[in-house]
């Protein structure tokens, strides 16, 4: 991006954050100190202060879709899964009230604002990035707990009744298997050992559950903060969806989310089964172990379409990005995993 | 007729030491996110270094042993694609040991370009 559009656009962001903080306190506000997190190329995180007449301040968080131009591409096939700010900012609040870890939710943003499609949350304490928690010395205590606080976490999470969220879809095994293969047609890069995985796992899929539960549908490290006490807060619920919870449990046990600790299979940090008593303690239903395991061998193969099709938006011309670019090459990783899972 | 030095793999060292030691240097601690995008450049750069050494051999290995394997003439994206519709269709599966050492020599090259790391 040039340095001088990026300054217009940072200084719109402040006049609308301003507006919109204003609206919602119901008082004059100052905005300042706002900074972009790092990651999310389509989706952005920003970082920033309210400052109130009296001095006092609230450490804010703007998660938004960044306004679009009028002749932007269309949306991917995987964003297309992906619900909207406003869905997420009610299922954040969902699971919040309902015991799961989330930020404070305040409010959404309105059309007028100019800040795009987002919502405005409490910042919450700790880091989501894992290599420091992997191996940061201050976290010594916390690495102990983790798996235990994520299987009870999930527990609670996988109990929010429907009732309490916003309309989600539903997504099946199959269906997920299907769009994988809907996505490896639109690349046009055959795959031989995703399509290996895919028949492997259509051919031992496991029943659908007698109805559908809520499902975070990205519950992997990075994707939560954690401080010296332990988990703090569960974020990035763009993909939540309606389908079978072992999918969160699978998914969190894929290699990728391992980054280096490869022997510790719950999020880098404990053991399957660490996790799946953790669950069951917690009031989760019974894991089928088989089934998890399923999950997160299909997982595994998940996250490296998601891979390729990060890529694809680059390469379609939908969304200019080297980081996206680079990603593509990260595919090959869940294929060696892949063929040490299925041989 | 061949290119002037530096080779490509040394255009490639060149590029990543200025990267490395002088944007990075200036970045970290000023802007997070473009020194993270940095290190991704960096990361890059250097799998187009092993693809540069690695790449040609390992494509024309992948050739050789799918026309072996599917018993047929073609190059490595038609190859790959009937792999992959005979595959989907389920006409081969894990039980083919011809396919799996197949798959694994194709991916132990991959991840060697891409990853070498990874294990």
């Amino acid at each position: 991006m040039d340095g001088a559009r990026d300054g217009d656009a940072r200084r719109e962001l402040v006049q609308g954050l301003t507006k919109a903080c204003s609206r919602h306190f119901g008082r004059a506000v100052r905005i300042d100190g706002l900074f972009r997190h790092s990651g999310g190329a389509s989706r952005q995180t920003w970082g920033f202060d309210a400052i109130f007449d009296d001095g006092s301040v609230e450490k804010l968080v703007l998660r938004r879709d960044p306004p679009r131009a009028a002749d932007a591409p269309p949306q991917s096939l995987e964003n297309s899964l992906a619900i909207d700010r406003a869905t997420e900012f009610a299922v954040m609040r969902a699971a919040g009230l309902h015991g799961v870890p989330a930020p404070q939710m305040l409010f959404i943003a309105q059309p007028g604002d100019g800040v795009g499609d987002g919502y405005v949350m409490r910042s919450v304490g700790g880091t989501a990035i894992a290599r420091e928690l992997l191996r940061a010395p201050r976290f010594e205590q916390a690495r102990g707990k983790i798996t235990t606080q994520l299987g009870t976490i999930l527990a609670t999470l996988h109990s929010v009744p429907l009732a309490a969220l916003p309309k989600l879809r539903v997504g099946t095994a199959e269906s997920v298997i299907a769009t994988m293969r809907r996505a490896l047609d639109v690349t046009g890069e055959p795959h031989p050992v995703f399509e290996l995985a895919l028949s492997w796992l259509e051919r031992r899929m496991p029943p659908a559950p007698a109805a559908p539960g809520f499902v975070h549908g990205d519950f992997r490290t990075g994707n939560y903060l954690v401080d010296e006490s332990g988990v703090t807060a569960i974020l990035d619920w763009e993909i939540a969806h309606l389908g079978d919870p072992l999918e969160d449990l699978g998914w969190l046990c894929v290699k990728s989310w391992r980054f280096g600790a490869i022997d510790r299979p719950a999020g880098g940090f404990g053991s399957r089964e660490e996790l799946w008593d953790a669950y069951e303690a917690a009031g989760g239903a019974r894991v089928d172990r088989d089934h998890a395991r399923w999950w997160e061998i299909l997982g595994t193969a998940r996250w490296g379409v998601i891979c390729m099709t990060q890529a694809w938006k680059h390469l379609s011309g939908a969304e200019e990005s080297m980081e996206l670019a680079s990603i593509g090459r990260r595919a090959v990783e869940t294929e060696f995993d892949l063929l040490e899972l299925l041989g | 007729m061949a290119q002037d030095r530096p080779t490509a793999p040394e255009l490639l060292d060149a590029i990543s030491g200025f990267l490395r030691s002088e944007a990075l240097p200036a970045l970290e601690g000023i802007d997070a996110r473009l020194a993270f995008q940095v290190k991704v450049a960096l990361n890059s750069l250097a799998i187009l270094g092993r693809e540069w050494q690695r790449g040609p051999r390992a494509d024309a290995e992948e050739l050789q042993r799918l026309k072996a394997l599917l018993g047929r003439d073609g190059d490595l994206p038609t190859l790959n694609a009937e792999l992959c519709r005979q595959l989907r269709a389920g006409e081969r599966d894990e039980r083919d040991a011809a396919l799996m050492d197949h798959l694994r020599a194709t991916i132990a090259e991959k991840i060697a370009i891409a990853n070498p790391r990874w294990r």
